[in-house]
């Protein structure tokens, strides 16, 4: 608090971007001019302090009007805010979207992940460093930017008085060309669902108009909030229950027991979150959804928090999702303002950081600090967002809920096999003809979605993303449930379902997975911080050939991956290992 | 207070509070370790109001920041009293059965309108107020203070003001209420315990008090030694004044620089027949002695006890043997007593505080033994059954009463001696900062990135005033010397408020600025007003 950066005043330009969030200083004390108060009175404390959650939005306004955050505006927030500036460059240097560095107004950054690599995002960034020299200034590299489905992807952004960010995919050299040289940004083109046999999560796509709510009433929508709001919420909870869906983030918690624990907190307020955050390499099924069907999500995020007695609800979006994000605020400006939704939604945007998608990384992180995993127990049941008790539901699981409140929970539990109820949505990508979303019963081979997706001569399937694990083709008549794929060893994760054909360089692949992890661990635990460090350099050593002996390396890498799984907070050490271990041992990559 | 000098509460209740007043205390910067125990309050739900003339970095923390006028305390408490009173909010069954002089009291502060209380401090009417009826309407409430209440012409007074307020609202003697003055080192309480002070014996006892006076006399062997309590600091310098002071004995204590006025008391040592100086360093002070007596750090290479800001004894061992030809003070003192004439052997500190703890009845409970089981006691612990006492004055909420009541006082305003006037009209107040120490004799042997060496801080608006920029130098006068200082411009100050520490004497004799006007009860100089100008130093123009 007394402590100052080093850096000199904020610009005008920054304070007014930071006023624009918080309203005008009132007093010398926040950061304005004196008034003849402020010599002898300052109010201040924990009011002040209470509004440290604001921290991010912050972050994103000075970056959005200056491309960076300098040292001066960081000064200026943290005035603002209360926040020891130590502390809040902590924050500020924790999300990869915030500069520290002065940067051009224009940033360009190009997916090199593992879906675009498939589609010559390599060869891309190749062309771009040789024009416009290496990633980090004028162009930079990122990880999955959830376009898998129209690879290779880019993300553009214009910092200014009118910020201007849009996704772009496919994304081509010449149109990078003229977006660096201060030409127009390609429109983004509307989504068209691949061919698939009668879709029920994803009927209203493509039919409703997403920025419209009569042309979702017409399509049926808010019926279920309107059936909700007359059974009560003791009903919806048990219908919730009977139809034994599992939470479709990733973990595959039982829904129904998730909501009764909230709802039976006796803390208050309680909160509901929805977690938006999609960014498991190769998972896009959470944006299509919202730039979709965005009133159904908000619909489900009604319907939940009525179960549960939420005064509050916040959804969680990744900062990559321009379009989605627009969509879902003006969805929820829409229902408010129609008097359908009562509930008080915010929606925050990440700032490029895969962990916070887990669950107290995101709460910690619309609190405004870095997105550190917090221990569990307690849960967020107990004590979540802000310390209250907290409802966290992906995208997807509030979807399956708005259909579970009209046709029943018995009706919903009839799909699938007797453990894993309902339709479960999947995300092709890779080396697929028909890349896309394809919703499917529960319980269906993986190779009737493949068949259906368009993959041929199959070297390997990576299921559930980064934190997954790799198929062989041997392996791909595994049911597409969460007791099949266990079974196996694997895990549907995020439901992203990449494939690689013969002519995939899969050790670049593992590569770049290693990569992924080592730059997304938060660092907060020693296991994951070094763990994924060490995975890298060990796998860098073992594809370049040298040393030899691949087994004792092999030996040392499972070593590395058993103490990561004991021992790290989160899941995202836990399964960082997951992956490699099977390209390794599965596909036999290296031949050891 | 009412009998007891220390603090009534402990560092938990701190943090378990409801509302705590830091008054005249910068204490996350000088009492660190209070404020993560205060803070821990807060985080927990508890208010913060800080009343000091500086927005300081604890009143950043703060939920109310009242920026009173220096010396301006008692105008604002006598007010908030008023005002709790006015209010009903007066706790009129404690007053009735537990204080005494509560009428005179009410008398006293009737005066003291929010009107004029606001033009006395420059706060707002309407915030002295909200303070006012907060503190009252706490189920806890805490006051907190420091050198802000304590370095005035009038610091007794000023102490007596916030007293009263605890008093009004029964917030004294319950678990979560106190008032407490926090100390600046780890054994500032402990030295006044064992009687480091003019009228007290070990214990706290009153010296003048016969059955006292006897009772040590008849444990040290029919020992004579005065009845009547001696001189404080600032009388002993007055003594060196008139004459009748001539030879002095110093132990850890730096007065050449840390005496307010500091000509006037660097003449006065200089001018003793024999100065004797114990210390674990060369300071100032000990470099003017005729007999300098090299002494063991009492943190780390002696034997001993400490007693902190919470009553809490502590046991304090040697984790290192002293340099060469430094000793310990208990070695030093026996062996001076030797030449002097008596053998009082050579005890070790184990043996001196059970000696202690035979004529000190608040001590008599803490062996060594029940220290170190307990992790130290808080006082007092009149026997080794005991556990010794988390609040002071339980009593008074006894039925009835047990002890004598606590009394109000009724205390007026009294401003600074050190007037502003037209040729010194900006107020200069001194205090501390984290990273520095007193005098600097124990901290400026090492570095600290945030130490940035002594400056005028002023605020913008008066360095624009005066023309000068940040870094200048400019000659800052008061009534009673100048010195040369760089200029920091400071936007927390408000203009007409200036600041500066007395860390780097060598830098800069800040106390030079400073007046000697002393509270005639508690010895301390008014180091928080002096009335100052700033003139900038006109540019010299090169030899050609």
């Amino acid at each position: 608090m007394d402590i100052r950066t080093t850096g000199g005043p904020a610009t005008a330009e920054e304070m007014a971007a930071v006023d624009g969030l918080l309203g005008e200083p009132e007093s010398l004390w926040e950061g304005g001019e004196r008034r003849g108060s402020d010599d002898h009175l300052a109010y201040g404390g924990r009011a002040t302090r209470s509004r440290r959650h604001l921290l991010l939005p912050v972050l994103h306004a000075i970056q959005d009007r200056s491309g960076w955050v300098s040292r001066g505006a960081l000064e200026y927030a943290c005035r603002r805010l209360s926040i020891p500036p130590a502390e809040a460059y902590g924050v500020v240097s924790f999300y990869a979207r915030f500069g520290l560095q002065p940067r051009g107004a224009l940033s360009l950054h190009v997916c090199d992940d593992i879906a675009c690599k498939c589609a010559g995002a390599e060869e891309l960034c190749a062309a771009l460093e040789n024009a416009h020299g290496p990633s980090g200034v004028v162009w930079h590299r990122s990880p999955c930017l959830g376009l898998c489905d129209r690879a290779p992807a880019a993300l553009v952004e214009r910092a200014g008085m009118q910020h201007k960010d849009r996704q772009i995919a496919p994304f081509t050299l010449a149109q990078a060309e003229s977006i660096l040289g201060g030409g127009a940004w390609p429109e983004p083109a509307t989504y068209s669902m691949p061919r698939q046999a009668q879709p029920k999560l994803l009927r209203r796509i493509g039919a409703v108009d997403p920025e419209s709510l009569e042309s979702y009433r017409l399509h049926g929508g808010f019926t279920a909030l309107g059936r909700a709001e007359v059974i009560g919420s003791d009903a919806v909870i048990r219908e919730i229950t009977e139809s034994r869906l599992l939470g479709r983030g990733g973990a595959a918690f039982p829904t129904g027991r998730k909501w009764e624990s909230v709802a039976k907190a006796a803390a208050r307020p309680h909160y509901l979150v929805c977690n938006a955050d999609e960014s498991e390499p190769g998972t896009f099924k959470d944006r299509v959804l919202m730039e979709n069907d965005p009133f159904a999500i908000v619909e489900g995020m009604a319907i939940a928090a009525l179960a549960t007695s939420c005064e509050k609800g916040f959804l969680y979006v990744r900062t990559e999702y321009p379009l989605a994000r627009r969509r879902i605020e003006n969805a929820i400006a829409q229902a408010r303002a129609q008097g359908i939704l009562k509930l008080e939604i915010e929606v925050r945007r990440g700032a490029g950081a895969y962990i916070c998608g887990e669950e107290t990384a995101l709460f910690n992180s619309i609190e405004g600090k870095r997105g550190e995993p917090r221990n569990k127990p307690p849960f967020p049941v107990d004590v979540g967002l802000f310390g209250k008790p907290t409802l966290v539901n992906n995208v997807e699981t509030l979807l399956n809920v708005v259909d579970i409140v009209v046709e029943g929970g018995a009706s919903f539990a009839a799909t699938g096999t007797k453990d894993s109820t309902g339709t479960r949505l999947f995300c092709a990508s890779g080396h697929v003809t028909r890349p896309g979303i394809y919703e499917v019963a529960m319980g269906t081979p993986l190779r009737a979605l493949l068949d259906t997706a368009g993959a041929r001569k199959v070297q390997a399937v990576l299921l559930g993303g980064a934190a997954g694990s790799f198929l062989t083709p041997d392996q791909i008549d595994v049911p597409l449930s969460f007791e099949g794929t266990r079974a196996i060893g694997a895990t549907l994760g995020s439901g992203a379902v990449l494939v690689f054909d013969d002519t995939a360089d899969m050790k670049q692949v593992l590569l770049r997975i290693a990569r992924f992890f080592r730059d997304e661990s938060c660092g907060q635990c020693v296991p994951c911080r070094v763990g994924t460090k060490r995975q890298e350099e060990i796998l860098e050593r073992m594809l370049g050939g040298r040393d030899g002996d691949g087994r004792s390396d092999v030996l040392l890498l499972s070593d590395i991956a058993q103490a990561m799984r004991d021992a790290s907070i989160c899941g995202l050490g836990q399964t960082a290992a997951n992956a490699i271990a099977s390209g390794l041992t599965q596909l036999k990559v290296l031949n050891v | 207070m009412f009998g007891a000098g220390g603090g009534t509460s402990s560092y938990q209740e701190a943090e378990e509070t409801d509302l705590i007043i830091l008054w005249g205390s910068n204490a996350r910067e000088t009492h660190p370790i209070f404020f993560h125990h205060l803070l821990r309050g807060v985080r927990g739900g508890a208010k913060l109001i800080a009343v000091d003339p500086r927005r300081t970095s604890s009143a950043e923390w703060a939920d109310i920041w009242l920026g009173i006028d220096v010396g301006s305390d008692i105008a604002l408490a006598n007010a908030m009293a008023r005002e709790i009173i006015h209010a009903g909010l007066a706790h009129t069954e404690f007053i009735s059965r537990a204080t005494t002089g509560y009428e005179e009291f009410a008398r006293c502060v009737e005066a003291y309108t929010l009107e004029r209380a606001e033009a006395e401090t420059g706060v707002p009417a309407a915030a002295i107020k909200e303070v006012a009826l907060a503190y009252a309407r706490a189920e806890k409430g805490m006051i907190c203070w420091t050198l802000g209440i304590t370095e005035h012409h009038n610091a007794t007074d000023n102490v007596l003001a916030l007293i009263n307020l605890g008093l009004l609202t029964g917030k004294v003697g319950r678990y979560g209420s106190g008032l407490n003055p926090l100390r600046g080192q780890n054994n500032v309480q402990g030295g006044g315990d064992m009687g480091a002070i003019p009228a007290r014996l070990p214990g706290f006892q009153d010296l003048e008090d016969p059955e006292i006076h006897d009772k040590f006399a008849r444990a040290w062997g029919g020992a004579t030694f005065p009845g009547r309590k001696g001189w404080h600091l600032s009388e002993m310098f007055e003594a060196m004044d008139r004459g009748d002071l001539s030879s002095l004995y110093i132990v850890g204590e730096n007065p050449a620089r840390s005496e307010a006025d500091q000509g006037r008391a660097v003449r006065l040592l200089g001018g003793l027949d024999h100065l004797v100086v114990q210390d674990i360093f060369l300071t100032h002070t000990a470099q003017m002695a005729h007999v300098v007596l090299p002494a063991a750090a009492g943190w780390a290479e002696s034997e001993g006890t400490v007693t902190n800001s919470e009553r809490r004894v502590q046991r304090v061992r040697r984790a290192l043997e002293p340099p060469a030809g430094a000793r310990d003070d208990i070695d030093i003192i026996c062996e001076l007593a030797r030449r002097l004439g008596s053998d009082w052997g050579h005890p070790t500190a184990e043996q001196v505080w059970d000696e202690c703890r035979s004529l000190s009845p608040m001590h008599a409970g803490m062996a060594y033994r029940r220290l170190e089981e307990l992790g130290g006691i808080q006082w007092p612990c009149p026997d080794e059954s005991h556990r010794g006492t988390q609040f002071l004055h339980a009593r008074l909420w006894k039925h009835p009463v047990e002890g004598p009541r606590a009394p109000f006082h009724a205390v007026e305003h009294d401003p600074p001696v050190d007037r502003l006037s037209e040729e010194f009209p900006i107020r200069l107040t001194t205090g501390r900062r984290l990273d520095s120490f007193n005098t600097g004799v124990q901290t400026n042997e090492y570095t600290s990135p945030l130490r940035k060496g002594e400056a005028l801080l002023i605020s913008p608006e008066d360095a624009q005033r005066i023309g000068v920029e940040d870094g200048e130098c400019v000659r800052v006068s008061s009534r009673r010397g100048s010195v040369d200082v760089n200029v920091r411009i400071e936007p927390t100050l408000r203009p007409g408020l200036a600041f500066m520490t007395l860390h780097f004497p060598d830098q800069v004799s800040t106390n030079i600025l400073t007046i000697d006007a002393t509270d005639p009860k508690s010895g301390t100089a008014e180091f928080k007003a002096s009335a100052i100008r700033i003139d900038k130093i006109p540019a010299q123009v090169p030899a050609s």
